[in-house]
């Protein structure tokens, strides 16, 4: 199972995905410049005048700059969700595309594997299209915001990977609902992407230290404004790897007891 | 086509068991498949067809026994074995994201072919099952029929030595399922090695040169389908139909009254059916002039020569599409 063995197989899945993904490319790069924009004009500009009025930043950062680093992780959050969830289960269980799969050569590493890394091209692609519009906003404070793009897919691999185990465990999508209202929603608006969590009570500010989405910001936003160190971004780093690396084996698990029967 | 074999045979299986849980769907069967022969796995539904395929696919790990697939052992050498298998499953399993020639063009990298040979093949293989004209099409508005021809295509994108096939034209219509039949009549002249699965007795008798028998996980027969019927049944079949009354016995209660039938030798047995009795019998046209001596006059009558339901309903007491 060493990851040069798993490399053909894994890239023909890749290369599968992309194949499906060739034909609705241009919608999805639509939403991926559009969606920011709107988030960036809406919070980051309107409200932003508002905020910059009041004395919460650190010196010299406008809420624009504040903000994009971290809605850009939000978005690459929702976009590895959205890649790991419905499609993975529809793989299994409505078109049973992985079943195909499995007749061939291929085993179920490697069909996690490539879908891996079929979620890490799309948050990425959809990150840097974020980061294209970030800088048309004036919203980049300095090349250091190109360190958003890694936060991105590693905030990505935290969320795609466990997303990915119980996908494989379901038997109808109703789960994934419940996910983006009670779990995905609270996180997105209370985890740091909008006001530092040190507005939240204590309490609550512990609950949101504890979910990937904080460190993500945390990386993304620190990294950018130059904010925070080599041990802090560590901490992120090693946090976020820990989610991504138990959520893959968690997957390789539910994958080997959905699909090898 | 180069197979490593053990004593001749492609597929050899001894003793073979699938469960899952507490239940057996595969109860210790043996099975060998020589190269070239065209083989079946004949049985109602739930008779353990698709869980054998399944392990011979070497995608369902056995839970006993001893299986061979080209002479390699799929617990060790699963992908191996997969290479050289064509399979087309029980439900159709295309990308409907794809098009009709992508869905090729995709599946033959997971073989690790060159580009090129994948994409020749592609023209090749879509030209045999008679979609060229469709190769850019999306694959959800086609035709069940289309849809399985697909199916049959991508999975000889590989050029395999063995192609399995679950149940190929079950839901189809009579002239898609004579399409099909058509296309893998001519797999097999060309050496392909064909296992199949089916609950028709016509398929069974067009496709396989040999066949088993299967019930509750178990082979209840085994033989060429001329051979089954010359063991297991008559030349002919005379069949009796009678009026339903609600609330009254069926036509069993005409058996007493055929005994005289049985008793002269122009029926060697009577199976007895909801709607009909079978007379089992050399000469059909003698059994139902018989029957009519004996005084019992059904509705309707049938005489046709016997085929492997009647090896099936006398090996199980049941038909087969139930």
């Amino acid at each position: 199972m060493s990851a040069p063995a798993l490399a053909p197989g894994a890239l023909s899945f890749f290369a599968h995905r992309m194949a499906a993904y060739r034909h609705f490319w241009r919608s999805s790069l639509i939403s991926s410049v559009a969606v920011p924009a709107l988030y960036l004009a809406a919070m980051g500009i309107t409200l932003g005048i508002l905020v910059d009025r009041g004395h919460g930043l650190p010196a010299g950062v406008t809420y624009l700059v504040f903000l994009a680093p971290a809605l850009l992780v939000a978005a690459a959050m929702q976009t590895a969700v959205g890649e790991s969830s419905y499609p993975v289960m529809g793989g299994i269980k409505w078109d049973r595309s992985y079943e195909a799969v499995l007749t061939t050569p291929l085993g179920v590493p490697d069909i996690l594997a490539g879908h891996l890394l079929f979620v890490s091209f799309r948050v990425t692609t959809s990150a840097a299209a974020f980061l294209v519009v970030l800088v048309a906003f004036g919203a980049a404070s300095s090349p250091l915001v190109l360190l958003t793009l890694p936060a991105a897919l590693l905030t990505g691999l935290a969320f795609a990977t466990p997303i990915t185990a119980l996908a494989a465990t379901l038997e109808n999508d109703q789960p994934f609902a419940a996910i983006q209202r009670f779990l995905l929603i609270p996180m997105f608006l209370f985890s740091g992407t909008f006001f530092p969590i040190t507005q939240l009570p204590v309490f609550f500010q512990w609950i949101a230290r504890l979910t990937p989405l904080w460190h993500g910001v945390a990386l993304s936003r620190g990294l950018t404004l130059g904010t925070i160190g080599l041990g802090e971004s560590l901490l992120h780093v090693g946090y976020l790897l820990l989610w991504a690396v138990v959520g893959t084996l968690l997957a390789l698990r539910t994958f080997r007891r959905r699909l090898v029967t | 086509m180069g197979h490593q074999t053990v004593g001749g045979a492609l597929i050899r299986a001894r003793g073979l068991v699938k469960r899952f849980g507490d239940f057996t769907a595969v109860d210790g069967i043996d099975v060998d498949v020589a190269p070239g022969e065209s083989f079946g796995f004949l049985g109602p539904n739930g008779a353990g067809k698709s869980s054998t395929m399944r392990m011979i696919g070497a995608v369902s790990p056995p839970t006993a026994g001893e299986l061979r697939i080209l002479g390699l052992d799929p617990a060790v050498d699963g992908p191996a074995i997969r290479a050289r298998l064509g399979v087309v499953p029980q439900t159709d399993n295309l990308d409907l994201e794809l098009t009709v020639e992508e869905n090729l063009l995709v599946y033959g990298r997971y073989f690790g072919l060159p580009r090129t040979t994948i994409r020749e093949r592609a023209t090749e293989l879509l030209e045999f099952v008679q979609l060229s004209d469709r190769a850019g099409a999306k694959v959800e508005p086609l035709s069940g029929g289309m849809k399985r021809r697909l199916t049959i295509a991508r999975a000889l994108i590989n050029d395999p030595d063995v192609v399995l096939l679950d149940e190929p034209t079950t839901g189809l219509d009579p002239q898609a399922r004579h399409v099909l039949w058509d296309r893998l009549y001519r797999l097999k002249q060309r050496g392909v090695t064909l296992v199949l699965t089916t609950h028709y007795m016509d398929e069974a008798e067009q496709l396989c040169d040999r066949l088993v028998v299967m019930d509750k996980g178990r082979i209840a027969a085994k033989g060429s389908p001329v051979d089954l019927i010359r063991a297991w049944s008559t030349r002919e079949v005379c069949e009796l139909r009678f009026p339903l009354v609600e609330g009254q016995p069926g036509p069993e209660r005409y058996v007493t009254e055929l005994k005289p039938v049985l008793d002269r030798g122009a029926a060697e047995r009577i199976e007895v059916l909801p709607d009909r009795l079978l007379l089992y019998t050399a000469d059909g046209d003698a059994a139902l002039a018989a029957v009519t001596a004996a005084g019992v006059h059904p509705l309707s009558s049938l005489v046709r020569r016997s085929s492997l339901e009647d090896v099936f309903l006398r090996l199980t007491g049941r038909t087969l599409v139930d």
